[in-house]
């Protein structure tokens, strides 16, 4: 082929293909800014694909490197993306996480589960004894104006509303809580270390705590503090704990797959999981803002509020809300 | 070093992506950080007038006030710590620091990531933040292959440059510079162009001389503005 043909031929080429790709651009637009896009522009869209393909193998010839091959990788990146990305349903994924997905999840950690409540209450059992023989190491556990409180008669729970209205303390609660539980999720990345260690501090420090009011007549005020609350709380660090361990265990024992693999599959199962305990934890915050420092509230309402959520609890991770007959049935 | 993502695709055409290292990934960071502590503040700022009616009311109030934790602290906080998350599902795997650094976060098939991916690589900045100043995160790019920090290990994403320079159709060269330079050359003139204000004055110049050569003798007195419409003059 001679210069000047060849030049023709591009020159033509470019006259025909430049409209196509400036309409592909634009109508490409169109169907990634709406939700509600022409049918017409989502089909002219798929059926341009192989076209800006072609286009772009061209101009990758013709120009290798130059700003029209760039912006041609561009469009053709873009639509690439547009076709291949699945379909966004996150209402459907999020009510399939609470009805199945997550019982599904938790089924699969059920030892990490028991063996992490294990530590916990071992850890517990270990921080009561130990303030049970030396009371004088409760320093190491409480705050100094906390210990003066139990050593007066009286819990620092009490009059809690009156310094803190429930709102603010619900709000300060489960953001708190959300923390610790994300937090001992994400440190099992230590080969479960972090998580053992933070599931282990926390059993110690409630043993310790819930002994010393004990020695001082208490633990049976502090257990009707925490009745209303604490079943759920308690439960979600224990599912966060397992998280973390199955994490140091997709680290240290892969199975067939690379580490990398083992530790992206663990940690997107743990996230799924943590959205339904975290949405827990902020009914446990509620609870614990407004009914656990409230005294007039009785034990018994306590007990059905905290039991009855425990249940739901346990009903959402057991699965037995997809078991559920639906109204069609 | 940066590397690259190859992204395979049915039509046997693939695209490679530039992979950002630690210092394009700094460089969002850093400019998101400021937006975010900007906004922040902002809202102290503005929440303190309208609820307080001045900002001297801080002067007044204990950080342990409802008000003042309800009103003002509780929405800085969000604003500061949600920004990364929210931002980056709303935006698509952007937010307005790495579209300023011109990077964007992929899944490892080059396509946009999910609330779910997304979710967990925020998740992980917990660790990565860790003992300080993100150390842990900034040593993982140091040290990985493809730069990444924990939470994209975790999430399976990747940071890659987003071609910020790969402008429009609407200055493609027209048949008559095809005729004059050919496809390719003319599209040398037009990359030179585009990046003409980047360039020092003595370097564009040389470049520019090369190019203009090809067609004919270059006066040596041309100046920067001489040289800049002789060339654009090709691709007419």
């Amino acid at each position: 082929m001679s210069g000047a043909t060849k030049v023709d031929k591009t020159s033509k080429w470019l006259e025909d293909r430049l409209p196509v790709w400036r309409g592909v651009a634009e109508k490409l637009g169109a169907v990634e800014r709406g939700r509600h896009a022409d049918p017409d522009d989502v089909i002219k869209v798929i059926a341009a694909y192989p076209e800006i393909a072609r286009d772009l193998a061209v101009a990758r010839r013709e120009a290798p490197r130059g700003p029209l091959t760039r912006r041609l990788e561009q469009i053709y990146l873009e639509l690439h993306r547009s076709i291949f990305r699945p379909p966004s349903r996150w209402r459907q994924d999020l009510a399939a996480l609470f009805v199945r997905d997550a019982a599904e999840i938790a089924g699969s950690l059920r030892w990490h589960i028991v063996w992490v409540t294990a530590l916990f209450f071992a850890s517990a059992s270990g921080g009561a004894w130990l303030i049970n023989q030396y009371p004088d190491l409760v320093g190491l556990f409480a705050s100094e104006a906390m210990i003066e409180q139990v050593q007066s008669g009286r819990l620092w729970t009490e009059g809690l509303l009156s310094v803190v209205p429930s709102s603010l303390l619900a709000v300060q609660i489960f953001t708190n809580n959300i923390i610790v539980a994300l937090f001992a999720l994400v440190v099992g990345i230590f080969y479960g270390l972090g998580t053992a260690y933070i599931i282990g501090m926390n059993g110690l420090m409630l043993g310790a705590i819930f002994s010393y009011t004990a020695q001082h007549g208490l633990a049976e005020r502090l257990f009707e503090f925490v009745a209303a609350h604490g079943f759920v709380e308690l439960s979600v660090i224990m599912v966060a704990g397992a998280c973390g361990v199955s994490l140091g265990e997709a680290l240290a024992r892969p199975g067939r797959e690379t580490r990398v693999q083992a530790f992206q599959r663990a940690s997107m199962r743990a996230a799924k999981l943590m959205v339904v305990c975290c949405t827990f934890l902020v009914g446990a915050g509620l609870i614990e803002g407004y009914i656990s420092p409230n005294p007039s509230y009785s034990l018994p309402i306590r007990l059905c509020v905290g039991l009855g959520y425990l249940a739901l609890f346990i009903i959402v991770l057991s699965g037995a809300l997809g078991r559920l007959p639906r109204p069609a049935d | 070093m940066d590397g690259t993502l190859k992204i395979p695709s049915v039509t046997g055409i693939d695209v490679e992506l530039r992979i950002a290292g630690p210092g394009g990934r700094s460089y969002a960071f850093v400019i998101d950080w400021h937006i975010r502590v900007l906004v922040a503040l902002a809202w102290i700022i503005a929440s303190a007038f309208v609820y307080f009616g001045s900002v001297n009311a801080f002067a007044s109030l204990e950080p342990s006030q409802s008000d003042f934790v309800l009103v003002i602290g509780l929405p800085a906080a969000a604003l500061y710590f949600l920004y990364h998350p929210v931002l980056e599902v709303l935006m698509r795997g952007r937010t307005p620091g790495k579209r300023m650094a011109g990077v964007r976060i992929v899944k490892r098939d080059g396509g946009v990531p999910g609330i779910g991916p997304l979710l967990v690589r925020n998740l992980f900045r917990l660790v990565d933040s860790l003992p300080f100043f993100y150390f842990l995160g900034l040593a993982a790019t140091m040290l990985t292959k493809q730069s990444v920090r924990i939470g994209d290990i975790a999430a399976g994403t990747l940071l890659v440059y987003d071609d910020p320079d790969a402008g429009t159709f609407d200055d493609a060269p027209s048949s008559g510079g095809i005729e004059r330079l050919g496809l390719e050359r003319a599209e040398l003139v037009r990359d030179l162009l585009g990046r003409w204000p980047e360039l020092r004055p003595e370097s564009r110049a040389a470049l520019a001389r090369r190019l203009l050569e090809r067609q004919g003798p270059v006066p040596d007195e041309l100046g920067d503005d001489a040289l800049r419409a002789k060339l654009e003059q090709l691709l007419r």
